[in-house]
C-alpha cells in the first residue's frame, strides 16, 4: 500500500498515540483508551444528531411535506435547537413515581447503548477492545437495555408505561433469539467471536469482489434476517409497538420529559446504530472497502458510509410500513424467525462441508429459498386477506 | 486482592445483601441484578471472558426479566410490612452456615487449591468450545433436548390454560 494513503487510513490512530504520548508512560495505555472513548461518544453522538435531522428530512419527503426547514441552511441546525429546547424544559417526576429508578433508567439505557461500540471495529485498527468473546459481549450489554426499559416503565407508575415496558421486553427478548441465531452463521464461517478477526476475514478479494460474508446464500439470509430481528430490537417501525403513540401514547417513557426524554431518544438511536455497526462487521464486511480498486479510500470512510445506507434504509422502511400488531409480530418471530434462522445454521454447515463450485451455491440456495417460501405459503393459509372495510370512518 | 477485586467483591456483597433487606420486591430484583452484574466482573477480571458474558447474558439478560415478570404476575405492587427476618432465621442461618463450611472445607483441601495457573486470555472461549463439542457433546445433547422438553411443556400448559377460559 502506498505510505501517504496508509497515512491517511491510519490518521487517526496516529494521532490518539501522539496525543498519548505526551504523557507519562505510565498513563499512556489508560490516555489512549479514554481518547478512544471520547472519540466513539463525540462521533455517535453527531450521528445521532444529523440521523435525527435527515430521519425528519426524509420521512417528510415521503410524506410529501417539508420537515424541517427553519433553523440554519436547510434547517441542518434543528438538532442545535432541539438539544437546547430538551435541557431548558422542566424536569417533571411524577409523585407516586419510583424517584430513584425513575432517574437511573434513562442514565443505564445510555450507558448500555453505549458500551456496545466498545467491540466495533469502526476501521482499522480503530477498535476500543479486541475482546476474544466481542459479539458475546455486544449481546450482553444489550440485554442491559431491556432491563432499562422495564426500570423506566415501571418506576413511572402509569399504566401505559407498564403497557409499553412489557410489549417492549416481549418483543425485545422474543427477537434476541433470531438475532443471535442469524449471527451464529457469521461466527461458523470465521471460527471466532472476536469482532476484529471476523472483519479480517473479509478483507479479502477474488478478481475485484470482495469476500463478505453477505455474497453467499447463508450470509444473505443471514443479513437480511438480521436486519428484521435488528429493526425489531430496535423498536423502531414497522415494529415500534412499545411506542404505539395511537394506543399507548409513548409507550415506556410517557412519564420523562426534558433532558431524560432526550437521553431515551439518544440511547433508542445508538441502539439502532449499534446494531447496524455490527451487521456491517457481521455480513457487509466491516471497513473493506466493495472492490479492490477503492481500497485507497480510507477505511474509516467506508465503515461510516456503510453505516449511513443502513441508516438510510431505516429511514426509508420508517416512511413506507405500518406498524404491525402485537400478535402478528410475535407469530412472526416464533413462526418465521426462528425456523428460518435455524435452517440458516443448518445451510451454513452445508455450505462448510461441500466442496467449493457452483452446485454448492444451488443447494444452499434451494436449501434457503424452499423452506422460506414453504413456511410463508404455510402461515398464510386459514387467512383472509381482502380489502378491509371501515365501518365508522367511511 | 487488588482495588479492582475489592470493588467488585463490594458490590457483589452490597448487591445481593440488599435483595434480602429491601422491603419493594421489584427494588430486590433490581439488587438481585447488580449482584449479578458485580459476578460477571469478578469473572471477567479472572480473564475467563465467555463465562462472564454469559453470566451477564443469562442472569441479567433472562432471569431477572423472569423474576420481574413473576413479581408483577403474581403480586401486588403494595409494599410488605412484616419484618424482614423471618420466623426461622435461627434455623436458616444454621444450615447456611453449615454449606458454607462444607463448601469451604472441600474447596480448601482440593489439589486445585495448591496449583491454580493464570488462565490464557487467548484459550478462553475456545478450549471451553471445544470440550462441549468433543467430550462433552453427550452431556450437551442431553441438556439441549431436556431444555426442548420444557419449552414444549412450557407452550402445552400454555396452551391447554387459554382453552380452559375460552
Amino acid at each position: 500500500m502506498h505510505s501517504a494513503i496508509q497515512q491517511a487510513d491510519q490518521i487517526f490512530v496516529a494521532l490518539q498515540h501522539r496525543v498519548a504520548g505526551y504523557l507519562p508512560v505510565k498513563f499512556q495505555s489508560i490516555a489512549d483508551v479514554i481518547l478512544s472513548v471520547i472519540a466513539i461518544v463525540l462521533v455517535f453522538a453527531f450521528l445521532f444528531a444529523v440521523t435525527t435531522v435527515l430521519e425528519r428530512k426524509g420521512l417528510g419527503r415521503i410524506q410529501n411535506r417539508y420537515g424541517p426547514n427553519r433553523v440554519g441552511p436547510a434547517g441542518f441546525f434543528q438538532p442545535l435547537a432541539d438539544g437546547v429546547k430538551s435541557l431548558t424544559k422542566e424536569d417533571l417526576v411524577p409523585r407516586a413515581a419510583d424517584q430513584a429508578v425513575h432517574f437511573m433508567a434513562p442514565v443505564l439505557l445510555v450507558i448500555a447503548a453505549f458500551l456496545a461500540y466498545a467491540v466495533l471495529p469502526v476501521g482499522r485498527n480503530m477498535v476500543l477492545a479486541d475482546l476474544n468473546a466481542g459479539v458475546l459481549f455486544f449481546f450482553a450489554v444489550g440485554t442491559l437495555v431491556e432491563l432499562a426499559v422495564f426500570m423506566a416503565g415501571w418506576s413511572s407508575r402509569n399504566k401505559y408505561s407498564l403497557l409499553g415496558a412489557m410489549r417492549a421486553i416481549a418483543q425485545m427478548i422474543s427477537y434476541e433469539v433470531p438475532l443471535v441465531l442469524a449471527s451464529i452463521v457469521v461466527i461458523m464461517a470465521a471460527g471466532s467471536l472476536s469482532t476484529v478477526s471476523i472483519v479480517n476475514m473479509q478483507t479479502g478479494y477474488s478478481g475485484i469482489w470482495p469476500h463478505w460474508f453477505v455474497l453467499t446464500p447463508w450470509g444473505f439470509a443471514g443479513f437480511n434476517l438480521f436486519m428484521i430481528a435488528a429493526t425489531a430490537e430496535s423498536n423502531r417501525s414497522p415494529f415500534d409497538l412499545p411506542e404505539g403513540e395511537s394506543e399507548i401514547i409513548a409507550g415506556y417513557y410517557i412519564e420523562y420529559s426534558g433532558f431524560k426524554f432526550a437521553l431515551f431518544f439518544l440511547g433508542e438511536y445508538l441502539g439502532m446504530f449499534a446494531t447496524s455497526g455490527l451487521a456491517i462487521t457481521l455480513f457487509l464486511g466491516g471497513w473493506a472497502a466493495p472492490f479492490s480498486f477503492l481500497t485507497w479510500i480510507p477505511s474509516y470512510l467506508w465503515f461510516f458510509a456503510k453505516l449511513l445506507l443502513m441508516i438510510a434504509i431505516f429511514i426509508w422502511i420508517r416512511g413506507t410500513l405500518p406498524r404491525l400488531r402485537m400478535d402478528q409480530l410475535m407469530n412472526f418471530a416464533w413462526q418465521f424467525m426462528l425456523p428460518m434462522t435455524l435452517i440458516n445454521v443448518f445451510a451454513a454447515g452445508v455450505w462448510h462441508f461441500m466442496p467449493g463450485g457452483v452446485i454448492r451455491w444451488l443447494v444452499c440456495a434451494v436449501l434457503l429459498i424452499v423452506p422460506a417460501v414453504l413456511l410463508s405459503r404455510g402461515l398464510k393459509q386459514g387467512k383472509k386477506f381482502e380489502a378491509r372495510t371501515y365501518r365508522f370512518a367511511e | 486482592m487488588t482495588a479492582t477485586f475489592l470493588i467488585l467483591a463490594a458490590i457483589t456483597i452490597a448487591g445481593t445483601v440488599a435483595a434480602m433487606a429491601m422491603r419493594n420486591l421489584v427494588h430486590c430484583v433490581l439488587a438481585l441484578t447488580l449482584g449479578f452484574a458485580g459476578l460477571a466482573a469478578l469473572y471477567l477480571q479472572l480473564g475467563a471472558q465467555f463465562v462472564g458474558l454469559t453470566q451477564v447474558l443469562v442472569y441479567v439478560g433472562a432471569v431477572a426479566i423472569l423474576a420481574v415478570f413473576v413479581i408483577m404476575m403474581t403480586q401486588k405492587p403494595a409494599q410488605t410490612t412484616e419484618s424482614i427476618f423471618s420466623s426461622f432465621w435461627l434455623t436458616g442461618s444454621l444450615i447456611a452456615a453449615l454449606v458454607f463450611a462444607v463448601l469451604g472445607w472441600a474447596i480448601y483441601s482440593s489439589r486445585l487449591t495448591s496449583a491454580i495457573v493464570s488462565p490464557h486470555v487467548e484459550a478462553a472461549v475456545r478450549p471451553i468450545g471445544d470440550a462441549l463439542m468433543h467430550r462433552f457433546v453427550l452431556p450437551l445433547e442431553i441438556m439441549g433436548l431436556l431444555l426442548t422438553a420444557a419449552l414444549i411443556g412450557a407452550v402445552v400448559v400454555a396452551i391447554q390454560e387459554k382453552r380452559g377460559s375460552a
